[in-house]
């Protein structure tokens, strides 16, 4: 019988991984985020134990296919713009705000 | 009291006038105020004078040609939007989220002219299953309050044995709905995917997610059921099934159903007093004519890394309009749990770990279909249990993530797959914590589960039992 | 920019000699490849029903739950959209998969309302298709600079280039930035009523090798789109942009050339050694991918500045980085947008709320009969059935309109009536060809926004009837001329039947233009074999 190995999941990972998932973890955070991280990714890590050739994915289970609808505009779901910004904090003359962002 | 009486009792009250909407409504704020703070279920509670009036409005139109919800009170987790309505998720980062537009299945039981009394108390996105993972405060279990009421649907699962409400809507995505019901001894039914639309209700995991009811027993969720479901343009994955009259088939005889018992499911880790209750009711359905048989599923150790990788993957990505910029707060409000949820779907979907996490778990997800088709050609329902052990201390499973996840190993598998399952009560431990068993059916096949769950029901009280609160 | 540019091929003369005469060469080639975006002209939003026509109207007044990312919201998919999808994939002689997919492509932008954009990643609606270009027009010999060019260079034999297309796939568009200064601060503003319009993408392979063909290739593709009718494809709107990726690579290192050091600048680029090569097997290590340009000018310019920065740098041993970069439309350069050292990572996954799409063979041969006339079997169809030389058949092809215009005029030509004035009943009587229509229409003798097909025939009848002297009369010119130009005549006999231009322009003079030249030289041939050799 093997003996699992803790796979110690590195910080400079656990920062990437945030960062690609936009949560803004401090040092503090992602020193607390490193063990617990790794030991989930060990409990799930079991998968790879498991035999799947030649299995195909699936990806959802509706069973169905083509599902359409026609090209209508459905003008009661429309919201208002004061109805669109009505939970925004940052807002101005319609639009909403965010701190600048460079481009173009 | 008038809330312990099944939804079709009350109806014909309704109708025969022995007591009225507002009796019941009264009745029911009445227990809010005396228990919700010891208990914690409600997020939102709607405003008193609003929910009276809707229910003397009610009275007023009378109960004739009405359907059986007309006038009944009811509880929506707090993860379907309500136009006007604070929706959170339990979490700060809709702390003060006032939904543009409703929710399918919020619209559906407003036409039917249910009354809704409140928003409830989960963990945060359906993220634990045990209510412990809110912005909120905790959930307590109304059979101990030292307890926790099981999750992520606690909210909902707890104001119903405490009777604050006849019915609530809840949402399961790895047994959200099941292990609450289990834990709190009401009934709750995870449908089959599909088979009740999804729009506005606040995603966890897309392709598990399923809206479905919770309530006293097996006749109520078959009322609720029959109302709640159906094709819904909004939702693409929305099935055209037609939806049985579930509600008038329930006596159906199920003689000669066969009920499987997956010897995987019965084996180290299911606390003992569990394992007899089930067994215990496994005799008394034979009693009935049902037949029993044991099978296996050896997938189900499996079971927990499918679910916790595809369901963070998908999290990780349905949580990403969380931005503060349209809405709510900024990320940083997210707890512990659901971002560390959000880091392993977000790893798992990463270049160079997609393969072997993500898509290894799609693949392993294939053989569970297969396991369970299997299975379920063996037998027309499998019974299993819903938890491993009686609902835990409060700070027991969220202090121990690894813990937290594998209190979900038998109710993690059925999502994957699809396929519906009910919780109804079984028992209680010598210290009078509820027990609750599971049975899983084929897809779509809600009217054969609740047609057993039924006939379960019509032998024993244990969904009748409920907890001693004091004020 | 020292190189030569020559089919988007470039030579490099090093200002260095290895030894007595022999000179290095770096020749360098540009690799381009497009991606253009298309927003589809449907009535309703790609997964919502909210106004696909975004433009012009009042901020954030054009979302709904869906397409302003609201918790619970689910997209369901419009069926329009995805048949345009597929429809302009066949335009585009693409295979059509049985199966296809929408999928999640995670990035975060606040113009993204879910965090999410629904794409098509590894199953997309149309794959592996073709476009044909012409590309011989594309040089000016004495200059070797590449030319707008007129179509008059065209000749019979225009070069063919098939730029591979890689896939056309259907996704949404994202909410529109704008970037202003609120209470003193810098912001951006956002307005999401474009959010969730349909958007195709088509992607080419690195297939292309200059700035002009790629100009070509462009409006060929505007054509298709315009001619199935699935887009405005107004640049001005946004509704098509593109975005090129262009690389730089070295084709041939050391081509040496006997030749002194004072000869260089003799030597011609038409001995350039190397060969055009359409392999795209050793792609360079980088590309640039320039983002959003939404003209044709712009992106040859573009492209043209890229390719000159790229050369400049390898000449001075560095390889240009990896990026994306930004067009500034004022200065003509282009501009280190966000050098995100890291790769995106965009973790596509199968979008969960939208089941999968398969075709039935039968819906596929139904979707291909829904392919209207495209513009290249209409350039053929043109040549064979009206006799027009390429060169006409592309000017009255290369707009829809014209192309309609010009047909409507034909089909009415030999209506009775309709240009018979004077006499002449029905144009055909009066002999007029597809080819006079053609020219009338082609050297824009009259403006055909103004001027109705019936009313065209009439110019034409008019002028034809005019122009016209009796037949005898015609003769005795000829003969008078035949007989002045006794030189001319033997040329003509000996072979020479180039001088039957000469003769016909001494002709024409003499007649003062009262008759065509088609029935000048006719008769001019007829009278010519008349006379005995000389």
């Amino acid at each position: 019988m093997k003996v699992a190995v803790i796979k110690i999941v590195t910080s400079s990972i656990i920062k990437h991984i945030a960062q690609l998932a936009n949560l803004d973890l401090s040092d503090e955070e992602l020193k607390s985020m490193s063990p617990q991280f790794s030991s989930i990714l060990n409990l799930v890590s079991k998968i790879k134990k498991l035999d799947t050739t030649n299995v195909s994915e699936t990806s959802q289970v509706t069973g169905q296919e083509n599902v359409f609808r026609e090209d209508e505009v459905d003008s009661k779901r429309i919201l208002t713009q004061e109805e669109a910004l009505s939970n925004a904090k940052n807002k101005h003359n319609g639009y909403f705000v965010v701190d600048a962002i460079f481009e173009e | 009291m008038l809330a312990d009486k099944s939804i079709s009792e009350i109806a014909r009250a309704f109708r025969d006038k022995e007591f009225s909407s507002e009796d019941l409504v009264k009745e029911c704020l009445a227990n809010i105020e005396k228990y919700n703070p010891q208990i914690n279920a409600f997020i939102t509670k709607i405003d008193k004078d609003i929910v009276l009036s809707e229910a003397r409005q009610k009275d007023r139109q009378g109960f004739a040609g009405k359907s059986l919800l007309f006038g009944i009170p009811y509880v929506l987790k707090d993860s379907y939007v309500t136009r006007g309505i604070m929706t959170t998720a339990a979490s700060n980062v809709l702390k003060n989220y006032l939904p543009q537009y409703d929710a399918t299945v919020y619209c559906k039981l407003k036409e039917t002219g249910a009354i809704l009394l409140g928003k409830m108390n989960m963990d945060a996105w359906g993220h634990g299953g045990s209510s412990e993972n809110t912005d909120f405060s905790p959930v307590h279990n109304p059979w101990d309050l030292t307890r926790v009421a099981g999750g992520s649907s606690g909210g909902p699962a707890a104001a119903i044995a405490a009777r604050m409400c006849l019915f609530a809507i809840g949402e399961d995505t790895g047994g959200s709905i099941r292990n609450p019901a289990a834990w709190c001894n009401i009934t709750g039914l995870k449908v089959s995917y599909g088979r009740v639309s999804r729009y506005g209700c606040i995603a966890y995991a897309s392709s598990f997610d399923t809206v479905g009811p919770m309530a006293k027993s097996a006749e109520d969720c078959a009322i609720i059921l029959e109302t709640i479901a159906g094709h819904d343009m909004y939702d693409g994955t929305s099935s055209k099934n037609e939806v049985p009259r579930y509600s008038q088939k329930l006596a159906t005889p199920i003689k000669n159903v066969t009920v499987g018992m997956p010897e995987e499911f019965f084996q180290k880790g299911l606390d003992r007093e569990i394992k007899k209750a089930i067994e215990t009711a496994v005799e008394k359905l034979q009693k009935l004519g049902v037949k029993s048989k044991v099978i296996s599923l050896p997938m189900i150790e499996y079971g927990i890394p499918v679910y916790y990788l595809i369901g963070p993957s998908e999290t990780s990505s349905n949580l990403a309009r969380y931005d503060g910029i349209r809405y709510g707060e900024t990320r940083s409000n997210f707890t512990g749990e659901t971002m560390r949820r959000i880091m392993i779907g977000t790893y798992a979907l990463s270049a160079g770990y997609y393969d072997a996490y993500y898509k290894k778990a799609q693949k392993a997800r294939t053989l569970f279909i297969r396991e369970y088709e299997k299975a379920l050609n063996e037998c027309d329902v499998i019974l299993m249990p819903v938890n491993p052990t009686p609902p835990t201390k409060i700070g027991e499973l969220i202090n121990d993530p690894v813990q937290n996840l594998l209190a979900d190993i038998y109710t993690v598998s059925q999502n994957p797959v699809g396929v519906p399952s009910l919780a109804i009560p079984c028992g209680f431990t010598k210290s009078g914590l509820p027990i609750g068993m599971q049975l899983v059916g084929k897809m779509f096949a809600e009217e054969k589960l609740l047609q057993v769950g039924y006939a379960y029901q019509q032998m024993n009280s244990w969904h009748n039992q409920k907890p001693k609160l004091t004020p | 920019m020292k190189g030569i540019l020559r089919f988007g091929r470039y030579q490099m003369v090093l200002p260095f000699a290895q030894n007595d005469n022999t000179i290095m060469y770096i020749n360098y080639e540009s690799i381009i490849g497009l991606e253009i975006h298309v927003e589809l002209k449907t009535k309703s939003k790609m997964f919502c029903g909210c106004y696909a026509d975004w433009f012009g109207k009042s901020p954030n007044s054009n979302t709904c739950p869906v397409c302003l990312g609201l918790p619970g919201a689910l997209p369901v998919t419009n069926k329009k959209a995805v048949e345009w999808c597929v429809l302009l994939g066949i335009a585009l002689n693409c295979e059509i998969p049985e199966f296809s997919k929408f999928d999640r492509k995670n990035y975060f932008y606040p113009d993204l309302a879910k965090g999410y954009q629904i794409s098509q990643y590894d199953k997309p609606f149309a794959i592996n298709g073709s476009l044909e270009i012409n590309t011989n027009q594309l040089i000016n010999q004495s200059t070797n600079k590449p030319i707008n060019a007129t179509m008059k260079q065209l000749n019979n034999e225009t070069m063919k280039k098939k730029i591979r297309i890689r896939r056309v796939h259907l996704e949404e568009d994202t909410g529109k930035l704008l970037h202003d200064v609120v209470g003193g601060k810098r912001v951006s503003l956002i307005d999401f009523n474009r959010s969730g319009v349909p958007l195709v993408e088509i992607v080419t392979e690195p297939d292309i090798r200059s700035s002009e063909e790629a100009r070509i290739f462009l409006k060929k593709l505007y054509q298709i789109i315009r001619c199935i009718g699935i887009s405005d494809a107004d640049m001005e709107k946004g509704s098509l942009r593109i975005e090129p990726n262009i690389s730089v690579r070295e084709t041939s290192l050391r081509a040496s050339v006997k030749q002194s050091l004072s000869a260089q600048t003799d030597i011609k680029i038409a001995t350039s050694p190397s060969a055009p090569r359409n392999d795209t097997n050793d792609l360079p290590s980088y590309k640039v991918e320039v983002k959003n340009i939404n003209s044709f000018s712009f992106t040859r310019k573009a492209i043209d500045f890229e390719i000159a920065r790229h050369i400049d740098l390898l000449n001075h041993g560095e390889t240009p980085i990896q990026e994306t970069r930004g067009w500034d439309e004022k200065k003509g350069i282009t501009y280190s947008q966000r050098s995100k050292e890291e790769a995106h990572d965009y973790r596509y996954f199968p979008e969960p709320d939208i089941p999968p799409i398969r075709w039935a063979e039968s819906q596929i041969s139904n979707f291909k009969l829904q392919i209207p006339e495209l513009p290249n079997v209409k350039l053929a169809r043109f040549m064979k059935d009206y006799q027009l030389s390429e060169y006409d058949a592309i000017i009255l092809t290369d707009e829809k309109e014209t192309a309609e215009y010009f047909e409507k005029t034909i089909s009415l030509k030999d209506t009775p009536g309709v240009a018979g004035v004077q006499g002449f009943p029905g144009g055909g009587e009066i002999g007029i060809i597809p080819k006079t229509i053609a020219n009338w229409i082609i050297n824009k003798k009259a403006d055909i926004n103004k001027v109705s097909p019936e009313k065209l025939l009439k110019l034409i009848a008019d002028q034809t009837q005019r122009s016209i002297i009796p037949d005898d009369e015609l003769e005795k010119v000829i003969k008078k001329i035949l007989l002045e130009n006794p030189r001319a005549m033997a040329d003509y006999k000996s072979g020479k039947e180039n001088v039957l231009m000469f003769l016909l322009g001494q002709v024409m003079r003499g007649v003062k233009g009262k008759s065509n030249a088609e029935d000048i030289k006719q008769k001019l041939k007829l009278l010519l074999n008349l006379y005995p050799d000389v």
